[in-house]
Parts: structure tokens; sequence; C-alpha cells
């Protein structure tokens, strides 16, 4: 059933009794042309965009969990372009392009909000780093602006500009196309999407293993529910990933941190933009719900514990207070950690691997949000055709070898 | 935040009087060809379970130890000193 307003005052005389599941809880068949292992938003897109663009049905997606219930659901909604350098500027911007058009193109209201992303300057350091940014953004087209302290606290009259602060605010950059997305509608979004496409999608289904032929090449994933025979497999599995790909014996340029979000009680609408600061590591948005939601650091020590230290949680409140005075008697709802896999370069890896068969989309360490339509996008070209479109070709697993790295590590590597 | 044993100063110590300091016993190669040079800078182990890591006691003694942890439920099996071998009491698999 399509969603409309028509549809929507229907079910809604009818009590809303009508409406059907959303997608399938399918068994896994025998065999499938390719298996997504990893039913996040990047999963899922990847799956959808494999049935849409390339015409491939017979594929499945499996999951541990259930859909959405990792990073997907985890994350701190903020979805920007801003990055630094033209290889980060170019998929970034493929998935904001992909955004706009989201709620449309899935008849599913993603929620996405171009509420503007502000990145606060706290010292000489940050304004040269931060106005690079806004240069570079420019010359590729991608819409980023200087405000000063004022303009800043004209556009967010929350910010707390004054001096007499351990960090002051000093400037920002303003990305107005940037914003939120509704982190949970995008993965039920792209899940009945590919669904209604044909696409299995199998929840409650941990791999347990990958099978390989005497060539070497992929012959099927071993999991909860069986074996499944497949040629191609994508690993779309977050922090997980290193688990995954060790199981073709692929060890991969990945560490596992553990990532903290926070939501405060819920408040009248108090705050209409994203502010992110990586100096003092904190950056707060406000839901539709009403609750404020923030962002933390990554623990320093790489775990898959899903929780994160108190004091790392505790030191983005005290930026957050200085920052933000006025939400400084809020009380905290709820406190979770999600597990991002973080490579050396802090730019994420779409590739093939030395296993024929294999291919891998991971490393987008504590940012990967933002990208999950134009991550699954590319995705879906490389595991339908065998080789990465332009887009994605530089983020290969090779650079690691030649040395061509796409270091966003110094200018973005606490807040994405 | 994790209780940390340093196996110099003999003391049990919060997290925040150490600096964690990556993946254990990854040795430098010698006249390394590119790829091995990479596996050495970048390609780590990373697993759910038992993991040998190294630690440096920078508000104490300074120095650097490593430790066995499960990084599934962050509980440290075990400190031992720098050049000491990895315990071999505990399996890498680790029991999470």
């Amino acid at each position: 059933m399509r969603f409309s307003a028509f549809s929507v005052i229907e079910q809604g005389l009818k009590g809303n009794r009508g409406w059907p599941e959303q997608w399938r809880s399918p068994e896994p068949r025998a065999s499938y042309d390719a298996v997504i292992v990893g039913a996040g938003g990047h999963g899922l897109a990847t799956a959808y965009y494999l049935a849409k663009e390339h015409s491939m049905r017979n594929i499945a997606v499996v999951e541990k969990g259930w859909l959405g219930g990792g990073n997907t659901g985890r994350n701190t909604t903020v979805v920007r372009s801003n990055y630094l350098w033209e290889e980060s500027e170019a998929i970034y911007e493929h998935a904001m392009k992909l955004w706009e058009g989201l709620s449309h193109e899935l008849n599913y209201n993603v929620m996405y909000s171009p509420r503007g992303v502000m990145m606060l300057a706290h010292n000489i350091h940050d304004e040269q780093v931060l106005k690079r940014h806004v240069h570079a953004n420019r010359l590729a087209g991608i819409d980023s602006e200087w405000l000063t302290p004022e303009q800043a606290k004209a556009f967010c009259p929350l910010l707390n500009i004054e001096k007499n602060v351990r960090y002051p605010v000093t400037g920002a950059t303003l990305q107005r196309r940037g914003g939120t997305a509704r982190h949970d509608a995008v993965a039920w979004g792209y899940a009945r999407g590919a669904d209604r496409l044909g696409v299995d999608i199998i929840q409650n289904c941990e791999v347990t293993g990958i099978r390989r032929d005497a060539s070497g090449a992929v012959s099927g994933v071993e999991t909860a529910k069986g074996f499944i025979a497949t040629r191609r497999i994508g690993v779309v599995a977050a922090g997980n990933t290193s688990v995954l790909m060790g199981m073709a014996d692929v060890r991969m340029p990945l560490e596992s941190y553990p990532l903290q979000a926070l939501v405060s009680e819920p408040v009248k609408p108090i705050m209409s933009c994203v502010a992110m600061s990586n100096t003092v590591h904190a950056y707060m948005s406000q839901s539709d719900k009403g609750e404020l939601v923030i962002g933390a650091g990554t623990d320093v020590y790489t775990s898959y514990s899903q929780t994160g230290a108190l004091h790392i949680a505790n030191h983005t409140l005290e930026a957050i207070c200085e920052l933000f005075p006025a939400v400084r008697r809020l009380r905290m709802l709820r406190n979770w950690g999600g597990i991002v896999d973080v490579t050396p370069d802090r730019s994420p890896i779409i590739g093939k691997t030395p296993v024929p068969g294999l291919f891998v989309n991971c490393g987008w360490g504590t940012g990967g949000f933002k990208a999950t339509p134009g991550s699954g996008h590319v995705f879906a070209h490389l595991v339908a055709k065998g080789e990465p479109e332009a887009i994605a070709a530089p983020f290969s697993l090779d650079r690691f070898r030649t040395g061509r790295l796409i270091d966003e590590a110094a200018a973005a590597a606490v807040a994405h | 935040m994790l209780l940390i044993h340093c196996p110099y100063c003999e003391m049990e110590r919060p997290e925040i009087e150490f600096r964690y300091a990556g993946e254990a016993h990854l040795a430098r190669p010698d006249n390394p060809d590119d790829a091995t040079w990479a596996e050495f800078l970048y390609l780590r182990t990373n697993p759910r379970g038992m993991h040998a890591e190294r630690w440096r006691h920078i508000h104490g003694c300074g120095r650097y130890f490593n430790c066995l942890r499960d990084t599934v439920s962050d509980r440290i099996a075990e400190t031992y000193k720098a050049g000491e071998a990895r315990p071999t009491t505990l399996s890498g698999k680790g029991a999470a």
C-alpha cells in the first residue's frame, strides 16, 4: 500500500486497523544472486538500489538482530556534506542530493530537515581549519559559509558567545542544507522499498561463517538459519566488520570503538539547527519529540560493549553546559553507545577485497548515517558490476597499501 | 571507567591515569615491501573477545605495558610488562 493523504484519512476513519505489514519476514532460500550482510541503513539501501537500479531481485539481506537495531538506531541523525577533501565531498554530496528527494523516492517520510549545521570555532587553529573547509566546499560547489560569533548567535539564539568561558566561540561555519533526518524511518523506508522489489530481509539470522570454493572465491554464507549459497557477498556490518571479514581470512584496517549519545527530557522547541564543536567534543540538536540529542566522542580503547565510559559522557555534558547554559538544569533521559568501525584515515572503505566475490562497505566511523543513501547507491553498483564507480573508487581497501589516503582525521576526527 | 593494574607500579589505578596505545605484539618488519608495511601500519586484529593491547601509565611511571582485555565485557584479564610474551593461559578467542 502506498502512503498518501488519502490512505492516511481512509485508515484514520477505519481506526488504523487496515495497514498491512511493511515488509515480509521470509525464511531464507537455498541460494541468492547476492547476499548483503547487515540490515542497517547502509545495507538496506544497498539492497534497495541493487533491486531498483541493477535489476537484481534474487537477493537477501541477512541480519544478526532486528533491522535498524545497530548504529542506524543509535546515531544522532546529523546530515551534512561539508568535508575537506574532494573525494569525501563527492561521496557525501552524492548522499546529500539523494537525501533531498528520498521521502518521495521511497514514498516514506524520512523527515529530512535541512535546518542548518553549524560547526563552532574556539581558537585561531579552529578558525583556520574551518575556513579552509569553507573555501574547499565552495570550490566544490557545496554550500558553506563563515559566521561571526554574533551571526552564529543570531542563527542559534541558544548559543553562548560570552568571552568569559574556557572555550569562547570565535566563529562558526554553516551549511544551510545540512540538518537531520529520522534515523529509524530511513531503515524502515529502505526495508519497505527493498521488500516491495522482492528482496528477502532475513532478521535474527547471524552469519557464522563465509564458505569459499577451491579457487578461493566465495560460495556462500553459514548462518543461524542454515547455509545460503551465493557468489556475491556484500559485508555492511559497521563495528562487526573485522569479525565477519576474519571469517574469510581478511585482516582489515579497522578498529571498533564505542561512541555515545544522550537525549534529554523533552522540552518545547528551543533549538532549530544542529551545532557541533570538535574542539570541546560535543554536538546537539533537538528532535521533533522535543528531546535534545547530544553526541559525545568515542571511548579511547577498542570495545564491542555498546556502552561507553561515563567520564566521556560527562566531558561532553560539561561542554554542552558551557555552550548552551540554558539547558543546564535539564535531565538526561537516556544514554547509549554504538560500536563504530574507524579507519586510520577516518574515511570509509567501499571496495573489493582479496577474496573474489567478497565486497565490503565499512569504516564510516563516527559519521556514517549522513552517507546512508549515497553509500548504498555506490555499493550497489560495486556489488552488481564488480567494479566501483568513479565516486567510490578512491575509497578502495587498496589505498592503505598505495598510500593514497583520504585524510579527514585531523579535520573531523571527533564529531561527524 | 576501567581500573587498570600497572605491572610496574604494582597498583590498580583509574583509567584516566593511562593512555591507550593500540594493539600489542606488532613487530616492525625488516625491509618490508608495500604490503608488509601497510599491514604493520594499518591492519589490526580488532577481535570481538580477548585483545592484547598496549597502555601507557602517563600520569604514573610513564612506562608502556601490555594488557589482556575482553572487548565484549571490557573486563581486564591480566596486565604484564612490555617485552613479556602474551600469557598463554588465556585463549585468544575470549569468553564473551
